[in-house]
């Protein structure tokens, strides 16, 4: 940029000579703000690889929990094992072997399996959970007795996983966890068309179970359902509450200022702490039932409360204060003015602050483990006092259990969960959108 | 359990019918003429119908709460005194038993006939109880509803009266967080100090040997049992600092990135995106530490010829540090948009290029902001639970090298508290004294962050 | 970003309605340009603009100004709040390319070099045109370190004794090193509001530019420390050509030789600050040294 027709007028040498070092150093500088913006760039795309890595490590493992081998078996109903004495009643259907049923069929199928131990292993290519399916059917419609019903039963966790190639067929028999006469079998089986990957219903419709292929989400789910619902029941009210009075009518003083300061460090104290606190006050003191959606719902509620809280006093500082002025001017009290004109202002901001509340609570799995809900529950919850676990808890169940096919059932839980997660966020975000005002 | 419900929905009743009447007298009172009254009436309604339900519920609350160990205590009053002498624990058992008779479950053991009394005698006190309490709240109801109905009068200042009741209920909640605080202090303090009766303060804090299980097996309550929690803190420590070591650089260079040099559009892309991060439970960074990097690093470990333990520091420490980065990277980009544009152009209006800005002036300014940040991040993953509970493991090693497996406080909380409890055993007792350890450490850290973040934001604003 | 927004929402106040001089034509582009009066050209100019125009977005925020800016010369430019005066100035050193919306376009030329041209660096550029903003804006760094700011970043010094020397030789010129020599390591966010405007101008001399810009540099300031930045710049212009924004016509009457009157985005009239005072050519200018508006 020298200009050589500018004329050198007295006392620019420094400055010429300045603007030489400038231009000679120049080239550093652009390299060093070129690296600069590189490892910024660098740190991002890490962020989000990490991201997209996750994702993807959790899809490719979960999404074929959503399809289970099924296999179609034809079974003689017959009438000497389920109702010898021809009563029908619901208790003589109820309690039959239809298991016996099923053990049959395979062995009608396979009439060259012998051995004790070869029967066994015939067995285990069916899950356990046929005979019900088979029972499900009979009480429904007990005129099918006698008959042949054509049924697709789920098969055995093993014969899935194989299917899925999640079990090597080759490798030495020993180190196989199906043998080499099960595949055999299953090779059969699969050549007459009686092998099918469908839709896995157990896994939507099923509480826990120790057989992998009938286990399903619906007890986790509706645990963190109850449990969601008592906290939002309590900490909706109270944060809303809390926030309104901390906000609008507190006075300025030392006191408030450490209820300010205990808000803030509640918010970031560790949740399993949570838990301790739930344990030894809802359980041990007021004696509330182990492993309850009821105390769950409590301790995440005194958890969320603090994100509740400081959403709202944020949406409550956000009305402006001529709303304020105007309601009190016209001669509203300020309990009015603050109940019909700010409060329904600052609504949509306090439920979007809620809703993250919850979809934190949602995610929480620590402190639920302190108050037991990390036993096996294999029953539905019916309410708030069953004794149930929840959603991330049955992730973390799942994901300490040996069996193979335990692991897509993990991704496929934890991918029901991100997508419950996905939904509050963004109805959050649209919230927040809809009712976004600048004043 | 099932009276409970029926009992709300009366008192709510009540509560309407309370208020129904209560605006009916005011008009009453009024002689039609509403201007006469203090309030309008609809808040001589509520005002009645206030005072019908709250002391009402208040004393429900109270009751349901106390019935239980109040029920159990008179019931063991009335046991033969070979039966009290027992000492707490075997009266805990039988008191048990005494309730499982009650609800009809099996009980460990033939009933006894003095067993059997006991429940017939709780079961009695029970019926009693439930009588009462439906008397009692009622009574309450309908006496503080009546006195409210005949202060009725057209001076009577029903808003404010209202106002005052709301304003109570308005601080009750918002004392529930002082609560929750003195709830969780007492709680873990109570404990921790039953803790520290059977082993030393000094064991615990300086002890270098940390095996609570023997303790148990050899049932010799905390006196051989090896509660010296060195280990777990350096375990903790060190998971922490690899958790940082990945966190801090990434969140703080995403933070300027985004700040500084990211396009609008960039920017309103990549920032939601890395705050997902955040958004993820930590079961399932849990689950990826354990399934998909614990394996990896094992593997690549052993290519490269180290012997990597299948649950090392490094795998929990890296996917912590992951979970960590929006953290540190949103709470930068905060401060460093709290930065006055005003500096900015004071560099760029000298010469200088964007990474001199940052680094010579905006960085500076932001420091005390983004030091609050680490810390709140630190605590953060000091008290993180599931990822360590499932990649970490569960040996206390003391050592330094993040290829080894070691284990942390929160690990050892899980570990003690699942499962069957014993709030005899130093074992248990031991999760609390931990608990508490972990509770003073991150208020303290957080308390500190949330004092520098609170004077930077004082110095700009 | 903040500066450029604000900036953005003063440039069109559309508040002072005034006759216009030329008759409005709706055939050219610039149809409410007015016509400058005055000496627009300097001898031996160390700035020459031409024709510069100034968009944000659709608003057209600066019309068709050219002027120049002599050396060893303050220039002051005055007019009502949003008349341009600012954005014109933030042109001369390219600080309105970090506001995204803005557009320039017109020839500027320092020492003869058009310094929009494509293969200028903004960088050096600011080297030689510095400048001094309205809220005193020292780093969060000491003394000594502010005023090194800028030596440092551009390599300017060799040694920790040159630096020493230059760091010294700007506070002097600033007037300021007696208040602060014995204390350069204190932070420079400790000082006085004067104080820290003098360290401000300091800092931006340390690198010796050509030119400085300075940006209503004394409109947070009290009288007294006013007239002391007030002094330094007339001492300043023994080796510097400046231009200074100024909302004070008493403050543009004594610092400048040449002072320009902007209104709404155009240049009304220019020329030797006595002349423009004392006798202005324009109704619009003498409406406003009259105190009719602005």
């Amino acid at each position: 940029m020298t200009n050589p027709t500018s004329p050198a007028a007295p006392g620019q040498s420094r400055g010429e000579r300045n603007f030489a070092r400038v231009q000679a150093g120049m080239k550093k500088r652009r390299a060093a703000e070129t690296r600069f913006r590189l490892y910024g760039m660098i740190a991002v795309g890490l962020g989000l690889s990490f991201l997209l890595v996750l994702m993807f490590s959790i899809v490719s493992k979960g999404y074929s929990a959503f399809l289970q081998t099924y296999v179609r078996l034809d079974v003689p109903l017959l009438e000497e094992v389920i109702d010898p004495e021809q009563t029908r009643q619901l208790d003589t259907l109820r309690s039959a072997d239809y298991g016996a049923l099923v053990k049959q069929n395979l062995r009608d199928m396979f009439p060259e399996v012998t051995g004790r131990r070869d029967k066994f292993a015939l067995y285990n290519l069916v899950s356990n959970g046929a005979g019900f399916d088979i029972r499900d059917r009979v009480l429904a419609n007990p005129d099918l007795i006698g008959t042949t019903l054509s049924i697709w039963v789920a098969a055995d966790d093993d014969v899935d996983m194989l299917l899925k190639g999640h079990i090597e067929r080759t490798g030495p028999e020993a180190d196989r966890r199906i043998k080499d006469n099960q595949l055999a079998w299953i090779d059969k089986l699969n050549a007459e068309g009686r092998l099918e990957k469908r839709f896995n219903v157990a896994f939507f419709s099923n509480g826990d179970s120790r057989d992998p292929e009938l286990s399903g989400i619906r007890g986790a789910l509706m645990g963190t359902i109850f449990t969601l619902i008592v906290t939002l029941s309590l900490s909706f009210p109270l944060g809303v509450a809390a926030a309104v009075y901390l906000e609008e009518f507190a006075p300025k003083n030392r006191w408030t200022d450490l209820i300010e300061v205990n808000i803030n460090n509640l918010a970031a104290v560790p949740s399993i702490v949570f838990g301790l606190l739930g344990l030894a006050v809802f359980i041990n003191f007021f004696e509330l039932p182990r492993s309850a959606p009821l105390v769950g719902g409590l301790v995440l509620t005194l958890m969320t409360l603090p994100t509740i809280i400081i959403a709202g006093r944020a949406a409550l500082k956000s009305v402006p204060p001529s709303i304020r002025e105007a309601a009190l001017g016209i001669g509203a009290s300020p309990m009015q003015a603050m109940l019909y004109h700010v409060l329904p202002l600052a609504l949509p901001g306090m439920l979007t602050g809620t809703i993250i509340g919850m979809a934190q609570a949602l995610g929480e799995t620590a402190p639920l483990l302190m108050i037991g809900m990390v036993a096996f529950i294999a029953d539905v919850p019916q309410g708030i006092f069953d004794p149930s676990t929840a959603l991330p808890v049955q992730i973390y169940l799942w994901a300490d259990s040996p069996e193979r096919a335990y692991v897509e059932r993990t991704s496929a839980a934890i991918m029901i969960l991100l997508a419950f997660l996905a939904l509050m966020n963004t109805v959050a975000v649209l919230l927040r959108k809809r009712f976004e005002q600048r004043w | 359990m099932t009276q409970t419900p029926i009992l709300v929905l009366l008192l709510l009743a009540l509560s309407s019918a309370a208020f129904y009447f209560g605006r009916k007298r005011a008009f009453q009172v009024a002689g039609g003429q509403i201007r006469k009254l203090h309030s309008l009436p609809g808040y001589y309604g509520l005002y009645v119908a206030i005072w019908a339900a709250l002391p009402a519920l208040l004393v429900l609350g109270v009751w349901l709460s106390m019935e239980g160990s109040l029920i159990t205590q008179m019931v063991v009053s009335t046991l033969p005194a070979s039966v009290q002498d027992l000492g707490p624990d075997k009266l805990n058992l039988v008191v048990n038993d005494i309730r499982n008779l009650v609800v009809g479950n099996i009980v460990s053991g033939t009933p006894d006939a003095a067993m059997q009394a006991a429940a017939d005698r709780y079961r009695e006190l029970q019926s009693i109880s439930k009588l009462a309490l439906f008397g009692v709240t009622l009574a309450v109801a309908a006496i503080a509803g009546w006195l409210a109905f005949s202060r009725i009068a057209p001076h009577h200042r029903a808003r404010n009266g209202v106002e005052r009741i709301v304003m109570y209920v308005l601080i009750a909640c918002s004392l529930v967080a002082i609560l929750t605080t003195v709830g969780i202090v007492l709680s873990v303090l109570f404990e921790s100090i039953r803790f520290f009766r059977a082993v030393p303060v000094s064991e615990f804090l300086f002890g270098l040997d940390w095996s609570p299980q023997i303790a148990m097996r050899a049932d010799q309550a905390g006196s051989s049992g090896a509660f010296g929690a060195v280990p777990l803190f350096a375990g903790t420590l060190l998971i922490t600092l690899i958790a940082m070591i990945i966190a801090v650089p990434i969140g703080l260079m995403s933070a300027f990135y985004l700040a500084e040099y990211a396009s609008r559009r960039v920017r309103a892309i990549a920032k939601p995106l890395l705050e997902v991060l955040a958004g993820i439970p930590t079961v399932v960074y849990g689950f990826f530490a354990a399934l998909t990097v614990a394996p990896f690093i094992r593997d690549s470990g052993s290519i490269l010829g180290l012997d990597v333990a299948s649950e090392s520091a490094l795998a929990a420490g890296l996917v912590m540090g992951v979970m960590i980065i929006p953290f540190v990277s949103s709470l930068s980009d905060d401060v460093i948009n709290a930065v006055p544009q005003s500096l900015r152009d004071g560099a760029y209006g000298m010469g200088a290029t964007r990474s001199e800005t940052v680094r010579q002036v905006i960085f500076p300014a932001a420091l005390p902001g983004i030091v609050g940040a680490i810390l709140l991040a630190v605590s953060r993953a000091i008290g993180e639970t599931m990822i360590v509970v499932m990649a970490a493991g569960l040996a206390a090693n003391l050592t330094a090298n993040p290829l080894e497996a070691v284990t942390t406080v929160t690990v050892q909380i899980v570990t003690l508290l699942v499962g069957d409890q014993e709030f005899d055993s130093p074992k248990t007792l031991a999760a609390f004294a931990l608990g508490l350890m972990l509770f003073l450490v991150t208020l303290v850290l957080n308390v500190l962050a949330l004092h520098i973040v609170r004077k930077y934001r004082e110095q700009y604003d | 970003m903040t500066q450029g927004k604000s900036m953005t929402v003063n440039a069109f106040e559309d508040t002072h309605e005034t006759k216009p001089v030329k008759p409005q034509s709706t055939a050219t582009v610039h149809r409410d340009v007015r016509e400058t009066v005055g000496e627009v050209r300097v001898e031996d100019p160390r700035i020459r603009c031409t024709d510069v125009n100034v968009y944000y977005g659709e608003k057209h925020a600066i019309k068709n100004i050219s002027l120049d800016v002599g050396k060893g010369e303050v220039l002051a430019m005055i007019g009502p709040s949003g008349c341009g005066k600012s954005t014109f100035l933030r042109c001369i050193n390219r600080m309105n390319d970090t506001v995204s919306s803005c557009r320039v376009t017109g020839e500027i030329l320092l020492d003869g070099e058009d310094i929009n041209g494509r293969h200028i660096d903004v960088v050096p550029l600011r080297a030689r045109v510095s400048m001094v903003f309205q809220k005193p804006n020292p780093f969060p760094k000491s003394i000594y370190e502010n005023v090194a700011f800028g030596p440092k970043i551009h390599g300017l010094v060799q040694s920790k004794a040159e630096l020493d020397e230059i760091v010294e030789a700007s506070l002097r010129k600033a007037n300021l090193w007696d208040e602060v020599k014995d204390r350069l390591d204190d932070p420079g966010l400790g000082l006085s509001g004067g104080q820290q405007q003098r360290l401000c101008i300091a800092r931006s001399i340390a690198i010796e530019p050509e030119v400085i810009l300075m940006d209503e540099p004394c409109s947070a300031l009290d009288p007294i420390s006013t007239a002391k930045v007030e002094q330094l710049i007339d001492e300043l212009r023994q080796n510097y050509s400046i231009c200074i924004v100024t909302h004070s016509m008493q403050q543009a009457a004594r610092v400048s030789q040449r002072t320009a009157y902007f209104h709404l985005g155009d240049l009304i009239e220019i020329g030797k600050t006595d002349d423009l005072f004392i006798k202005p050519r324009h109704q619009l200018t003498e409406d406003y040294i009259t105190g009719r508006f602005g």
